[in-house]
């Protein structure tokens, strides 16, 4: 795992300096809402429905134990004993004093945490795949790289006051697991000529008007990285939309350009930038990449399972995933009880989880994107130990990627933007396909709701996707289907008219009853889906 | 040091478009839209370009003021308009040196808040070192 060294740590405190001031002046009353604004947003404080929330940044959504437990005891000192891992690999705080907020980032930056840039008009904070460095189909570790771009892009003076928010993902294989052509900026790393490089997929993004980001280059080499982003960012911060808030993301540019001509402007800004000397040399990326050096795994630790325990071989088989290294796996925790609240945890169950990090996992948790935990390094030997442990803390539901596993934003439950609530629906749907023999049976189905247009529950790419709607002034749910945010990337299709709370329910358990009629062996929702087209689904929905 | 406030007596600035046809005024404005290349065949015979910051949010002036610096302009590079305590650290990476806000700044912030950084993870048009050239010389 990354480690500050003394410049990370100046620059962190300075921030929290810097911010803590802030804070005194707006209390003072010398500076308006107006003008504070921008500045509590890029520390990730926003102001919801009924109190501050505050956006924690997980880079690349890894944690050590330490840092785990700081988030529970900032749950338990500061909120109301309870965080919400987040789409962006992040934690969130909902109850949180204006008047604390200092404080708060004093003690994240105790343990090498902070806030910075989790929100506002800026480069945010830098998202990854959740089993970097665990799994066995990557072609290197994306942390490394991912890591150059959080220190380029923190504070960085001319892309604070971009039209809109920036968001960058990095990934090292095929298999996407992190929505990596949804980002703004999405890298993934392929090799060519025995040597490692950026493809820049540029101009995806969710929202009122989803996109799917175009190639834009398919090998920028590592020297070169930070010179072409500093490109695509001059080139969006110069002549990307700033009159109308809702096509200002560079999606919207590069849709009016054309990704061929925004390509021809990028390369030309590139030529000059590149003289520049902007990029850090090679020793920089060896120094960040050694603290990424795979974890000692224990080189004899032994292959088998042992599964007489029933329940515990179901989860096994759900939630634990294949590791590169023999005799460990990578653990899925899911924070998807049946009738739970997507992504929530206690302060109980975060500090639980550290201890096991640290006592099973190399001391290492990620977060990922979908809302869950994961303990990447795990020997198989010690998986029942550890199962039973998360069994007993609640945190054992064996429902990775099945129907109940669901990506939900906050929405009207705390959300000043939201349409419609989000939460009780997918507590409904998570309680209607309560049975596992059930959710089995339906495989591997993504289903995320948002309570609003602007996306944060990632429903365009829901295989089965939700979206509440405002009409005259009752909450209502389109549905939409066919979505996917992973390396079969697309965007969902609106079934046709909404429905209410209940009625969305009964039209997912038509659409699912439909799909097992339908389907041919070995198909998995989305792909009968693309199969068969809406036609059948609209007939069983809506008769 | 930095200048905050502009002195009288100076030249005036002109727009870009009267600078381009006619001139030989040596004080230009730059609106948010307009683009800093047309200027870079004239850089030296200019002595202070002006960016405007019609809001503080739009940031379009920061890349001007970079690109600026980039081409070699040596001159007076003035931040104008809705100029906040908050920005100005990073105006003056950009390349700003003086600034002209709309609302006086109280000194004592604007002292701290370009004292607050020690150093800066990436180079841009004020010379900084940037952190990873001191972590490996
Ligand atoms: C107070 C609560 C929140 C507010 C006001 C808010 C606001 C917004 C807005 C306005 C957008 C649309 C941006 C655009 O299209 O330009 C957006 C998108 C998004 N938000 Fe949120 N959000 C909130 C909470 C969250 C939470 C809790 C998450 C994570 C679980 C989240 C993750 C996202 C994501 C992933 C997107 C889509 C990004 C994209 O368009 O590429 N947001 N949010
Ligand atoms: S999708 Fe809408 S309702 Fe949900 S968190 Fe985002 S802004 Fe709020």
């Amino acid at each position: 795992m990354y480690k500050y060294d003394e410049y990370d740590h100046a620059m962190v405190d300075a921030r929290v300096a810097e911010f803590s001031d802030q804070v005194r002046r707006r209390l003072a009353g010398e500076i308006t809402e107006d003008q504070f604004k921008p500045l509590r947003l890029m520390n990730g404080l926003y102001l919801q429905l009924h109190a501050y929330m505050l956006r924690v940044a997980v880079p690349y959504g890894t944690l050590d134990s330490r840092q785990m437990r700081m988030l529970a005891h900032i749950a338990r000192k500061y909120d109301r004993d309870y965080g919400h891992f987040t789409t962006r690999q992040n934690i969130q705080y909902n109850w949180i004093k204006l008047e604390d907020a200092p404080a708060i980032l004093e003690d994240l930056a105790s343990v090498e945490m902070h806030a910075i840039q989790t929100s506002g008009n800026c480069i945010r904070n830098i998202s990854s795949d959740q089993w970097a460095g665990a799994a066995a189909d990557e072609i290197t570790d994306p942390r490394p790289w991912a890591e150059l771009l959080r220190q380029w892009s923190s504070f960085h003076p001319e892309f604070s006051y971009l039209p809109r928010k920036f968001k960058i993902a990095v990934i090292a294989a095929d298999e996407d697991r992190a929505a990596m052509r949804l980002h703004d900026i999405g890298i993934q790393i392929v090799e060519k000529d025995g040597q490692h490089g950026a493809a820049f997929y540029v101009g995806g993004g969710m929202g009122r008007t989803p996109m799917i980001a175009p190639l834009i280059k398919d090998f920028v080499p590592l020297d070169d990285m930070l010179s072409y982003a500093e490109a695509c960012l001059r080139v969006y911060n110069r002549y990307g939309r700033r009159d109308n808030i809702y096509k200002a993301r560079i999606k919207i540019l590069i849709h009016e350009l054309g990704a061929d001509e925004y390509r021809r402007q990028v390369e030309e800004e590139f030529k000059h930038v590149k003289s520049l000397g902007i990029d850090p040399p090679k020793a920089e990326f060896d120094r960040i990449a050694a603290q990424f050096a795979p974890p000692p795994l224990d080189a004899s630790a032994p292959d088998a399972i042992d599964r007489s325990d029933p329940d515990f071989a179901v989860w096994v088989d759900q939630n634990v995933a294949a590791h590169k290294a023999p005799g460990h796996a990578i653990v899925n925790i899911s924070l998807k009880p049946i009738g739970g609240i997507p992504g929530d945890a206690s302060s109980a169950q975060i500090d639980l989880m550290a201890d096991l990090a640290e006592k099973y996992s190399h001391d290492e948790l990620r977060v990922t994107h979908a809302q869950n935990i994961v303990l990447p390094h795990v020997r198989k030997a010690d998986l029942y130990a550890v199962w039973q442990a998360l069994d007993a803390a609640g945190l054992a539901t064996p429902n990775l990627d099945l129907i109940s596993d669901i990506i939900a934003c906050p929405g009207l439950d705390y959300c000043s933007l939201a349409n419609a609530r989000s939460i009780p629906v997918a507590q409904k749907i998570a309680t209607r396909f309560s049975d596992l023999g059930r959710q089995k049976e339906l495989g591997e189905l993504k289903l995320k709701i948002s309570g609003c247009i602007n996306a944060c529950g990632h429903h365009h790419a829901g295989h089965i996707g939700i979206l509440g709607v405002d009409r005259k002034g009752t909450e209502n749910y389109q549905l939409s289907l066919g979505g996917s945010g992973a390396e079969d990337v697309s965007l969902g299709t609106i079934t046709g008219p909404g429905f209410d709370e209940d009625g969305v329910v009964d039209a997912i358990e038509r659409v699912t009853d439909k799909y097992l009629a339908e389907r041919t062996e070995g198909e998995r929702f989305v792909d009968t889906f693309r199969r068969v087209g809406m036609a059948p689904f609209k007939e069983a929905i809506y008769g | 040091m930095v200048e905050h406030i502009h002195s009288d007596g100076e030249e005036p600035a002109v727009t870009l478009d009267a600078f381009l046809s006619q001139s030989n005024a040596t004080a230009v404005r730059l609106e948010p839209d307009e683009d800093a290349r047309a200027l870079i065949p004239h850089l030296d015979r200019l002595a202070l370009i002006e960016v405007a910051f019609p809001k503080f949010r739009d940031g379009r002036g920061y890349s001007s003021a970079r690109i600026l610096r980039e081409a070699g302009y040596a001159g007076e590079l003035r931040a104008q308009g809705d100029v906040l305590v908050d920005q100005i650290a990073y105006m003056k990476r950009c390349g700003f040196d003086t600034f002209a806000p709309e609302k006086a700044l109280n000194p004592a912030d604007v002292e701290a808040a370009l004292a607050r950084w020690p150093e800066h993870y990436q180079g841009a048009a004020d010379g900084a070192v940037p952190i990873w050239k001191l972590r490996h010389g």
